[in-house]
């Protein structure tokens, strides 16, 4: 297949990506890709010496340079409709496509206890039949019309992804409606995906990563909602009915805990009527919910699953930071010297550069709704995984005990600014941008306020969030493999 | 529900890429998008793991991990950091055919790395006390991928007994006994014989036109002086005669699955139309839930819970089909190997509809109108195939060939590959002999 779509089987064959896997965006798992537009303020006369050593005629990047439009924003129009739905819209007419995001805040942490799975299972189910179309329909219908209709559940938040040609705008939004207000759950799609799921499920056991991180999630967040697996139980899977996922629907997916983003071809006049003939079928409000604030343990613990394979994985966390804390930013800055800044952090430098440990280790704060959580990963031969958790270690307390320095600050900022208009390349990745943004809170001007944040960090303020948020002790590292000379508090065996 | 008329490309021009080639050789492909004054710049080499020496797997892969330890004028490991305080990210990525290095900047920033590609293209500074390191980098890289889980490792066990002569036997990353015997000086001839300009691409995808990108890339490029190069002659495959069945069984695994693979034409062997055809029929056959291959084994049976085919059709010399399924709880592989066969008898015997090729021709055609929503996406569309023997024209007029392909290529299609008397098929299995 030449373009896009991309599949799993396919990616077998183009196996070898290289050099790092340590994409960016995964220290801004929270922060979600966004941005307006690029002030390009820094004309090419300000490179390093070092860089202006490889540019030798002058002349040429002058006439480059005159070529340079830095008028180009991305704007962003809040549209509502004539019945009240807010959407987040921007216009962008060079490519015939158009692509919509929907969130509703509260997924997978309103299953209730003993139906985990509920709503990823649903998320499989809406566009599996719905109205008048049974399944087969359904989807005989979006492929018929090339509409790309999907779902998916993740803790906070229950998220729809629309895309289509533009041409074929009315008959998306009418899918889009359906799927969310009329699904059907008959019993055929209900047990193939249920199936599906329950397969998936023995995948991701294969995993290392996943029975690592399903370890963590599992010991530190305890009796707390966030400890529940999103896919579900072999156990629970099989309890959970057409009239639960009809229940469910009516509880989650409500108008009021819903964001939507639009970005294409596509203008505000028309999109305020399809706003309303979308959404406004569903209910008025999602049903409440009082999910109480997670505490992670403070105390950390080593523990091994015991598992044949020649590398170790590693998945470790411990207590971070929420989004609405004035010292998130110092904290998200802090975290891209430290182990968010592929090649540019201090834990690649030690532990890959310096020492071949392995070929990769990155580190983040995750800040779920309910809960901060500061995240790292590594893999390592067994032989040598202690050396790479001493050397991490290691640098997590020499950040807590020493800060970072004014090059490292000032490098960091440039990157963190200066990369943020990569975000905005594309009429998908804006749309998933603008979605984040409101389902965490944040307002229609932040992309022209984030960059200011990030300059306002200073040394002190990085002093002060290091010491606050990061104590290797406090850490909880999950291995998975055969590793040697750890000793842990916990010995289980995989799966 | 009928097919709908296919989305033909209708004013290409408006992102279509221009092309033009340096005094040196070096082509470059120009692909606009002026969204967002953002650009990504890929430098593509025609050279992949099945240009390897004998004995020497995985000496592509490594060599462009090595790209990245500096040169005369950059130290080790300093170009990812310049790329970044400069707000860029940067990458790289091998394949069997092509090896490619790229950054993602803004449009200001473009002539600052293109200077510092240019540099490495003939720059590069290797010393025992950086490539080792960079070794096991590579073997825990190998660890990640392919040993710690045993799909991968079929996969590899696959590739090899489907290329029996051909190089696509090998692993892109190297065979881990190989690997761990590379040297300094491997990674220093393996460059000096394929970088250079007249075995290289420029693509640069974004806010930019041919008229602004070519005076920088006569600057920096168009004064590297290109070399001798040797064709790119690799051992033909003897025809497919047997089928070859290979377990994989693994304590590791708790889901089984089902594989094969078939040889097949690849867009730049195949005869017109027939590469084409073929991912028409895969699509016919497995991508999507109305697909052949679902609709049999997952729904009216209910015999697997995912079932499906590709077509990876990328290759210089080969493409191959592959079809997958994972059977429900309770089913065994056999049952599913059986239906899967069934499906393709029916196909052979009595042909696809004429409305099931209307509706993949519309999807592939679609798949690549969203594509132009991802500058990168198309990038690499383009990068991977010209590396792999396709003209820009090829690549661009995608759409229009899909759109001529008929009923009667994609059963010929069927014939040519699914109708051939070998293939590979794979088991992965847990150790324990019950499913």
């Amino acid at each position: 297949m030449k373009f896009g779509r991309t599949m799993v089987v396919v990616a077998a064959f183009a196996l070898n990506l290289a050099a790092c896997d340590q994409q960016q965006d995964q220290s801004e798992i929270s922060d979600e890709d966004v941005q307006g537009t690029a002030e390009m303020t820094q004309a090419i006369e300000e490179m390093a010496p070092d860089q202006m050593a490889l540019l030798q005629d002058k002349r040429v990047l002058d006439d480059f340079a005159k070529t340079l439009d830095s008028e180009k924003t991305t704007h962003i129009q809040r549209v509502i409709s004539p019945g009240g739905i807010e959407a987040w819209l921007v216009e962008e007419h060079a490519v015939p496509l158009i692509a919509v995001e929907v969130g509703f805040s509260g997924g997978a942490r309103r299953d209730p206890e003993g139906k985990e799975g509920l709503a990823y299972l649903m998320s499989g189910l809406l566009d599996e039949g719905a109205g008048d179309l049974d399944a087969e329909a359904f989807q005989t219908r979006l492929e018929d019309l090339s509409i790309r209709l999907s779902f998916d559940a993740g803790l906070d938040g229950f998220y729809g992804s629309l895309r289509m040609l533009k041409e074929k705008r009315d008959d998306g939004f009418d899918l889009l409606r359906l799927a969310l207000t009329k699904p059907r759950f008959d019993a055929e799609p209900v047990e193939r995906i249920r199936s599906q799921i329950l397969v998936r499920l023995k995948r991701d056991m294969t995993s290392p990563r996943t029975i690592a991180q399903r370890t963590w999630f599992e010991e530190e967040f305890g009796d707390h909602v966030y400890a529940r697996p999103v896919r579900g139980t072999p156990e629970t899977l099989p309890g959970i009915t057409a009239d639960d996922l009809r229940g469910f629907l009516g509880r989650a997916l409500a108008r009021n805990n819903l964001k939507i983003s639009v970005v294409g071809d596509i203008s505000a006049e028309v999109l305020g009527p399809l706003l309303d003939q979308t959404f406004g079928a569903l209910p008025a409000k999602a049903a409440p919910e009082n999910i109480p604030q997670a505490h992670i343990p403070v105390e950390g613990r080593l523990i091994v699953v015991e598992r044949s394979q020649p590398q170790s994985i590693v998945f470790f966390g411990g207590p971070g930071i929420l989004l609405d804390d004035p010292d998130f930013f110092p904290a998200f800055v802090m975290n891209y010297i430290l182990g968010g800044g592929g090649f540019s952090s201090r834990l690649m430098e030690e532990v890959r550069e310096k020492r071949g440990l392995a070929y990769g280790v990155s580190t983040s704060f995750n800040p779920y709704d309910y809960a901060g959580v500061f995240f790292g990963s590594v893999a390592t031969e067994n032989e040598r995984i202690a050396k790479s958790l001493s050397v991490i270690k290691e640098e997590i307390a020499r950040m807590r005990d020493g800060g970072v320095t004014d090059k490292e600050l000032q490098d960091a900022k440039t990157y963190l600014t200066g990369s943020f208009p990569l975000r905005f390349d594309s009429n998908a990745r804006i749309a998933n941008q603008l979605v984040g943004y409101q389902m965490t809170g944040r307002g229609i001007d932040y992309i022209d306020t984030r960059n200011d944040k990030i300059e306002a960090v200073t040394r002190d303020d990085i002093a002060r969030v290091a010491a606050r948020l990061l104590n290797p002790d406090d850490l909880t590292f999950v291995v998975v493999g055969e590793p040697k000379g750890l000793e842990p508090d916990i010995l289980k065996n995989a799966p | 529900m009928g097919a709908q008329e296919p989305v033909a490309a209708e004013e290409t021009s408006a992102w279509a890429p221009e092309t033009f080639t340096l005094g040196n050789g070096m082509q470059v492909v120009v692909i606009p998008d002026h969204r967002v004054p953002v650009v990504t710049h890929m430098v593509w080499y025609k050279v992949g793991s099945a240009d390897e020496p004998p004995r020497k797997s995985g000496i592509a892969h490594f060599l462009e991990h090595l790209m990245f330890k500096g040169t005369k004028k950059i130290p080790p490991g300093e170009m990812s950091k310049i790329v970044a305080r400069n707000g860029g990210q940067d990458n790289a990525f091998t394949n069997y055919d092509y090896t490619a290095y790229f950054q993602r900047v803004a449009l200001d920033r473009l002539p600052l790395v293109m200077s510092l590609e240019a540099d490495r293209m003939t720059g590069l500074v290797l010393t025992d006390d950086v490539v080792y390191p960079e070794r096991d980098v590579v073997l825990e890289e190998r660890r990640t991928r392919t040993d710690n889980n045993p799909d991968s490792i079929l996969s590899e066990q696959m590739s090899a007994a489907l290329f029996k002569a051909h190089p696509y036997g090998k692993p892109v990353i190297g065979w881990e006994n190989e690997i761990r015997s590379l040297t300094t000086q491997d990674a220093l001839d393996f460059y000096h014989r394929h970088y250079a300009p007249n075995n290289a691409i420029l693509i640069v995808a974004g806010d930019i036109t041919a008229a602004q990108l070519r005076p920088l890339a006569e600057q920096f490029y168009g004064s590297i002086p290109p070399v001798d190069l040797t064709p790119r002659v690799r051992a033909k495959e003897p025809p497919e005669v047997a089928s070859i069945h290979i377990d994989l069984r693994d304590a590791r695994v708790q889901q089984a699955s089902f594989r094969r693979s078939y040889l097949a034409p690849s867009y730049s062997t195949a005869k017109p139309g027939m590469a084409e055809a073929l991912d028409v029929l895969t699509q016919v056959l497995g991508v999507g839930s109305t697909s052949r291959f679902y609709r049999a084994l997952v729904v009216n049976q209910a015999l697997a819970a995912s079932a499906g085919s590709w077509y990876a059709g990328d290759g210089l010399d080969y493409g191959r089909v592959g079809l997958y399924a994972s059977p429900r709880a309770g089913q065994t592989l056999e049952h599913i190997e059986k239906a899967m066969d069934d499906v393709i008898a029916d196909v052979l015997e009595n042909g696809v509809t004429a409305q099931e090729v209307e509706r993949a021709k519309s999807n592939l055609i679609a798949d690549a109108v969203y594509a132009r929503d991802n500058q990168q996406s198309l990038a690499q569309a383009y990068g991977s195939g010209l590396t792999t023997g396709e003209s820009v024209e090829d690549v661009t007029t995608f759409p229009d060939k899909v759109a001529a392909v008929t009923l009667d290529q994609v059963n010929a299609a069927a014939m040519l590959v699914l109708g051939q008397p070998g293939s590979v098929t794979g088991y992965l299995l847990p150790e324990s002999v019950t499913q």
